[in-house]
């Protein structure tokens, strides 16, 4: 099987998001960034372990008829900083460019200190600053403290 | 000049926004003793504390009413009444209504910051958790200014540097007048390796030993604060270390001329009080400076909120 027949595993889709190049393993926490679970009546593909030539092992997502945002898509840059996102109309891919991160990231990760107020019911979303992009380095808004390892572990 | 709507957090300060604040502490330093002073006159301080912490409160308390203003505040235990049925949010709607500012001290970190967010007037640290307490380091600087310098600074912390939140801030304050610091802690004690990779970003030198011995010559200033019993699982091990880092007079020796002590109380047995006697023990001095700091800050915010 070729690359291209590897990731077309899934039939084509005609209009939609396909975010690639996710590192292998993180396809579901991507979904969960992205606020896509049960609920969610869009149809989405998940490919995990895909071979790929440029990192060994990646994921694919693929959701269908929806043009994800930029600002929201953005947010996966957490945890998968290289991921591309494709827009796909009429089976064509119109649209390509790689996940840039916010400076700010707003309700995705919670505070890894137990003693910051924005672990309590306080009426606020967590709001961590992005001090550096590679290494991944936040800090939070309320107590400052430094998130640099294992993000995923923080995902709300 | 001081274009600050709150006090969060000593990051925020810039090195002139900083010497704003001292020159202006200085000019208030008379009225602080007792001089008329009505610049805040008919305006309302609301102290919020859901933590005890007599001597910070009293300090504010003493610093507005010295301005020729009024408080009103929440002690521990209305304020642990309140913090179990309403969000601080909340708390702070409210009594942001009431007063023109808000002093708050709250266990949790990043509460002064989230008052800031829901608060129509300015908020003012006085001590987050583990947090940050800018008030305090703000008069640590003062007190430096006035009895030694900040310039060409040689300091040495002292104690517990890994949970004492005030060196911390201390510190990070000092790298921005590029001060040499020495760091004297025992082992388990040091400064967490994050604030002294920060302070290495700002071109600071930094030192480290874990004892005291000839570092007290060697310096302008020596910060001391408080090893706490229960950072010591093992007792013996607990006053064999609070012994070794104990300022007598016999640590005096040999010290340089103009040598000050500072500490920012209470203190326990870290400071013998022979030593109170002496010419280098500044610690209640800088305690009373708290309060032309505060006035300052106090004044800057509120003439600017009118
Ligand atoms: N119509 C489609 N339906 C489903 N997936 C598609 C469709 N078109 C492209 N894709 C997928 O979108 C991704 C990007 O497609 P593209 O043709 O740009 O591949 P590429 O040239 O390998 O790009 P890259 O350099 O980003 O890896 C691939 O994973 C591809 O399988
Ligand atoms: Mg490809
Ligand atoms: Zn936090």
């Amino acid at each position: 099987m070729t690359e291209t027949e590897m990731e077309l595993r899934v039939t084509p889709i005609g209009n939609g998001t396909v975010i690639d190049h996710i590192p292998a393993g993180q396809a579901l926490n991507v979904l969960k960034i992205l606020g896509i679970d049960r609920t969610t009546e869009a149809t989405i593909s998940v490919l995990m372990n895909v071979s790929s030539l440029r990192s060994g092992k990646k994921d694919i997502v693929k959701v269908e008829d929806r043009e994800l945002k930029e600002e929201e898509v953005n947010k996966i840059s957490l945890i998968a900083p290289g991921a591309t996102i494709n827009i796909i109309r009429n089976r064509r891919v119109v649209e390509k460019y790689t996940v840039d991160m916010p400076d700010l990231i707003v309700g995705v990760l919670r505070c890894p200190n137990p003693s910051c107020i924005s672990n309590t019911n306080e009426p606020i979303k967590s709001q961590l600053l992005v001090k550096s992009k590679n290494p991944v380095v936040l800090r939070c808004v309320y107590c400052e403290q430094p998130i640099t390892e294992n993000i995923a572990d923080y995902l709300i | 000049m001081f274009g600050k709507r709150h006090v969060l957090s000593m990051r925020e300060f810039s090195r002139d926004e900083i010497d704003s604040v001292l020159d202006l502490a200085e000019s208030l330093e008379p009225y602080a003793r007792g001089g008329r002073c009505e610049a805040l006159s008919g305006k309302i301080l609301a102290l919020l504390f859901f933590e005890p912490s007599t001597r910070t409160r009293l300090s504010f308390e003493t610093a507005m009413m010295r301005l020729g203003g009024k408080t009103l505040s929440l002690g521990p235990a209305e304020g642990s009444a309140i913090a179990k049925g309403e969000s601080l949010a909340d708390t702070i709607r409210v009594i942001g209504a009431y007063a023109d500012a808000l002093v708050i001290r709250h266990p949790k970190e990043g509460s002064a910051r989230l008052a800031s967010q829901f608060s129509p007037v300015p908020v003012l640290n006085a001590g987050d958790g583990a947090g940050h307490h800018p008030t305090q380091t703000l008069l640590d600087l003062y007190t430096i200014r006035k009895e030694s310098s900040l310039e060409d600074l040689r300091i040495a912390l002292v104690g517990d540097l890994k949970y004492g939140r005030t060196v911390h801030s201390l510190a990070y304050a000092l790298a921005l007048y590029g001060a040499d610091i020495t760091l004297v802690s025992p082992p388990t004690l040091e400064m967490p390796a994050s604030i002294k990779a920060d302070l290495a970003g700002k071109g600071t030198m930094v030192r480290e030993a874990h004892h005291l011995d000839s570092v007290i010559r060697d310096v302008d200033v020596l910060y001391v604060t408080r090893i706490q019993r229960e950072r010591f699982p093992d007792p013996y091990e607990y006053s064999k270390v609070a012994k070794s880092y104990r300022i007598g007079p016999e640590s005096l020796d040999g010290v340089r001329d103009g040598l000050i002590i500072m500490h920012p109380l209470p203190r326990v047995d870290e400071i013998a009080p022979e030593v109170d006697e002496t010419r280098h023990a500044l610690y209640f001095k800088q305690s009373f400076y708290g309060v032309p700091v505060r006035m300052a800050l106090l004044k800057m915010l509120m003439e600017e909120s009118r």
